[in-house]
């Protein structure tokens, strides 16, 4: 509790109970749990562990992970912010219908999210049929993970982005609209900017989301080694040989990557926030 | 407001609360229940099994019995079993899982000599499932090497059944030639020709089936009859390569939690009543190899002739040809690093 | 995260309105993103789920063991979402109200649920008390189930699900401040009448609105409930599970079908937000 000090004293009750049940309830769902990874990759020594995280497959495994995360958040991003835009400044029938449906990846079960994609884009599935007369295969390629991904992380952006949209202040913009700026240098010279920590968020967080996707990925992404098969993956190849010091150590890197990935947007943020006031 | 709509909640979990507890409750007291943790493609048999079992015990002893069933890729089972899974009985794809559930104590490590026929009451084969009128001319193992031909088979580092396919084939070139050479050669080229490894057999299954993927399956031979059932005659036919591997998915009682439950006489009787004339002839029904002569006989028109060669032959052991194929930096992984 | 400020029927000034050929291109845009990833999944599932017909959905649903799984579906997120909300209420509370040291990384904390991989999820507690493990085999020998039984999958989900109140909590609280709590402070009010007349009214369209994703959420969870399940029928199975094993049965229909109450119980989660934003309008 020690780290946790209240820096100045404040005159509002319920510091200490709060703080109290918040810390033991992150430790008691979160932390210890978690710790749990790290305990077990200890008995392997530096030498075991460092090989297990490195063999060319895993190596292979990182790379598709994160390559499709990426573009899938990219592309969060971009459909994220203009899902958000829509519905905070426009007006249209089904509105209501489209805003709620955003949250329908949080609720429908990644596997059958990943079963809906791999029928739809087989090649005898509503889409795959005329892609496929094209000459494109989606199933079990890259595209086809990274479709699965963009499904997954579309409401973290959305839902990062609306609140900010909404409070933005008409005044700016305004200002902006009587000193001769057209809407284009509006949008691109005071709102994306004000915007992006918000999009930065939401995508951070949909791309954290996609590295370590499972469920929905498997049906779809063909899981050939080197090409096609993600991190986490090889933490369920492992597992099944029995291997939980193995799988261990490469949830592990997993989530040390992760872990990372969110500190420095938390001290983005925190800096973003100091910048604007 | 928001007190109502509090109030509205925690009505509703506590109703929810009332009425999924007492059901749970029930069910875990008791010792007249088993439950028996299988692989993903015996769903239907041990439907059938249990039934008949269930029948048979009620009329020996007046008892009734419930047999729960858990079904999954075999090595996911086994892990299960081993972290806490109570399974009574084990029914799985292979002995290399049952192993490992003996080597954290759950079960004696001379499990597979406690029952008949190295406790397997069933065997059974990989056979070829192909598109109806075979577009490819896929007869033989050679055929699935061929430039052009598209092979559907499961990973075999996540999937029981796909370790048997994998070792039907470098057992089969291996026969042919006498060479572990050549036989790495041949698996090398026939995962070249796989374009999606699915984690399980059934996942497999639906590649191929479903979405169309692929020339050729390589399937448990109880599946692949199982997929013209399902999927229709008219659509796939099965080939029966000549020669192909005895697979003999084990059974086990599990020694430790059978006596935490008192259910090792159940659990001993429910093994054993496999062994029977009537559970034999559900086996074949089921497309399985039945051990027993006669229901092998009835039902031989199933059944094509091929010549098997078992695990021993080739590979000693489950443990050696895990260690030297499928475990990380085995030959499973060699054919894919470049 | 949060409820519109602005309310749904009061859009921004004229002057800030894109033209109208902008608007039905961006318009247009977003519907065709959601055809793509939204709505063709979606008609998938129904017209599987209704293939064959009303009266074998209506059976498919009606099974026994469907019926059980929903029934543990309901029981894993009544217990995990007042849990969650709860927790939310008090992070959300010691994280706006008050300043001190490691409040970042405290944040940080709070987010790494949705950054861990599902199945990471999973194994964290196979590894923590599954019977290899000291822990769980003490815990085994004095009969207590946890893994493999519904105590493991509510906390299963309780992980997944942890961060969705308190994240949706955190902005709003922020942006009020504490002024109005300090108010009620001087003129006397205690510690929990300052909470419940005053932070609580504030925020309780923010709690709901968490309260309803991190359901929806622990309704559709599959990757870490699968590793902790044991997948017996009737007794661990939750509905996404039930999905996938009636999906391996061969059995299409009836796994849409089941699946199709994952896609019913989001439209209530809808239903429910609207009439939430309708209140809100109301009130305002």
């Amino acid at each position: 509790m020690a780290f946790f000090q209240r820096k100045r004293r404040n005159i509002l009750p319920g510091f200490g109970l709060s703080m109290g049940y918040t810390v033991f309830y992150l430790s008691a769902i979160v932390i210890v749990p978690l710790s749990m990874v790290f305990i077990n990759t200890i008995p392997m020594g530096w030498e075991p562990f460092f090989s297990a995280v490195t063999t060319p497959r895993v190596l292979a495994s990182y790379r598709v992970s994160f390559s499709t995360a990426l573009f899938a958040a990219v592309f969060d991003a971009v459909a994220g912010l203009l899902t958000a835009w829509v519905l905070v400044r426009y007006r249209f029938p089904g509105k209501q219908f489209l805003d709620a449906l955003v949250d329908l990846p949080f609720a429908l079960p990644t596997a059958v999210a990943g079963i809906c994609f791999a029928t739809l884009y087989s090649p005898v599935g509503w889409l795959g049929k005329s892609l496929t007369s094209w000459g494109l295969t989606i199933i079990n390629t890259p595209t086809g993970i990274i479709i699965a991904l963009i499904f997954i992380g579309f409401p973290f952006v959305v839902r990062t982005i609306q609140p900010v949209l909404e409070e933005l202040e008409p005044e700016i913009e305004e200002a902006a609209h009587c000193l001769g700026a057209t809407r284009l240098q509006t949008f691109s010279k005071i709102l994306l900017p004000h915007l992006f920590p918000a999009l930065l968020t939401g995508a951070t967080l949909a791309f954290a989301r996609g590295i370590g996707e499972y469920g929905s990925v498997i049906f779809i992404a063909g899981n050939l080694p080197m090409k096609t098969e993600i991190a986490p993956l090889m933490i369920m190849s492992k597992l099944d040989q029995f291997d939980y010091n193995g799988a261990s150590a490469v949830a592990l890197v997993l989530l040390l990557i992760s872990f990372s990935m969110l500190l420095l947007l938390n001290a983005v943020q925190e800096w973003q926030q100091k910048e604007y006031r | 407001m928001s007190f109502e709509w509090t109030k509205k909640i925690t009505l509703f979990a506590s109703l929810v609360l009332a009425s999924g507890l007492p059901g749970s409750v029930a069910e875990a007291a008791g010792s007249t229940t088993l439950l028996n943790v299988s692989y993903d493609p015996t769903r239907e048999l041990y439907q059938s099994e249990n039934a008949a079992f269930t029948q048979y015990w009620q009329k020996k002893t007046g008892q009734t019995v419930k047999i729960d069933q858990s079904h999954g890729g075999s090595g996911k089972q086994a892990r299960a079993v081993i972290d806490g899974l109570e399974a009574d009985v084990v029914t799985l794809a292979l002995a290399y899982d049952i192993d490992a559930i003996s080597d954290s104590k759950l079960l004696p490590a001379n499990w597979q000599q406690r029952l008949a026929n190295n406790s397997t009451p069933y065997t059974s084969t990989i056979v070829f499932v192909v598109r109806k009128g075979n577009p490819k001319q896929i007869k033989n193992w050679d055929d699935l090497v061929k430039p052009g031909v598209s092979v559907i088979t499961p990973n075999p580092k996540t999937s029981g059944g796909a370790r048997w396919n994998y070792l039907a084939a470098w057992g089969y070139k291996q026969k042919q030639t006498g060479s572990a050479a050549q036989a790495k050669n041949f698996i090398k080229a026939l995962y070249k020709n796989v374009p999606v490894l699915d984690t399980g057999a059934r996942g497999s299954t639906l590649t191929f089936a479903q979405r169309g993927l692929g020339d050729v399956l390589l399937a448990w031979e109880n599946e692949a009859h199982l997929i013209l059932k399902e999927f229709g005659t008219d659509q796939f036919e099965i080939i029966a390569p000549p020669v192909s591997i005895l697979a003999e998915p084990p059974v086990a009682i599990v020694d430790k939690n059978v006596d935490k439950h008192g259910t090792r006489k159940l659990a001993e009787a429910y093994l054993n009543f496999l062994y029977t004339p009537e559970a034999q002839e559900i086996i074949a029904k089921n497309s399985y190899r039945p051990r027993n002569p006669a229901a092998l006989k009835k039902y031989a028109a199933n059944f094509p002739k091929i010549k098997l060669f078992t695990l021993g032959e080739v590979f000693g052991n489950w443990r050696s040809a895990q260690k030297t194929h499928f475990n990380d930096g085995g030959v499973f992984d060699q054919i894919y690093t470049p | 995260m949060h409820p519109p400020k602005r309310t749904p029927g009061n859009p921004a000034p004229k002057t800030l309105s894109d033209p109208k050929p902008v608007q039905i291109v961006l318009i247009g845009l977003t519907f065709l993103f959601f055809t793509g990833f939204i709505f063709l999944p979606l008609s998938l599932v129904f017209s599987q789920a209704f293939q064959k017909g009303w009266e074998f959905y209506l059976e498919c649903i009606r099974e026994p063991y469907a019926v059980e799984a929903v029934k543990l579906t309901l029981l894993t997120v009544s217990v995990v979402v007042p849990l969650n909300a709860f927790f939310g209420l008090a992070a959300a509370w010691a994280i706006t109200k008050f300043n001190f040291r490691g409040k970042a990384a405290l944040k940080t904390l709070l987010d790494l649920p949705f950054a861990v991989s599902p199945v990471v999820a999973g194994l964290i507690f196979v590894l923590l008390v599954g019977s290899r493990t000291p822990f769980g085999s003490w815990l085994g020998e004095h009969g207590i189930k946890i893994i493999f039984s519904t105590p493991g999958i509510i906390i299963a989900t309780l992980f997944v699900t942890f961060p969705f109140v308190a994240r949706e909590l955190i902005p709003l609280m922020e942006a009020q401040g504490r002024d109005e709590e300090e108010a009620a402070l001087t003129l006397g009010a205690k510690g929990w009448q300052i909470f419940a007349k005053i932070t609580l009214p504030n925020i309780k369209w923010g709690l709901l609105y968490g309260m309803i994703l991190c359901s929806a959420r622990s309704i559709g969870e599959f990757g870490a409930v699968s590793v902790v399940s044991g997948h017996i029928r009737g007794q661990t199975n939750t509905i996404p599970l039930h999905v996938e094993i009636l999906y391996s049965e061969y059995n299409f229909t009836a796994s849409f079908a089941v699946a199709s109450l994952l896609v019913f119980l989001a439209l209530i989660t809808i239903v429910l937000k609207s009439a939430m934003e309708h209140q809100f309008k109301k009130t305002a």
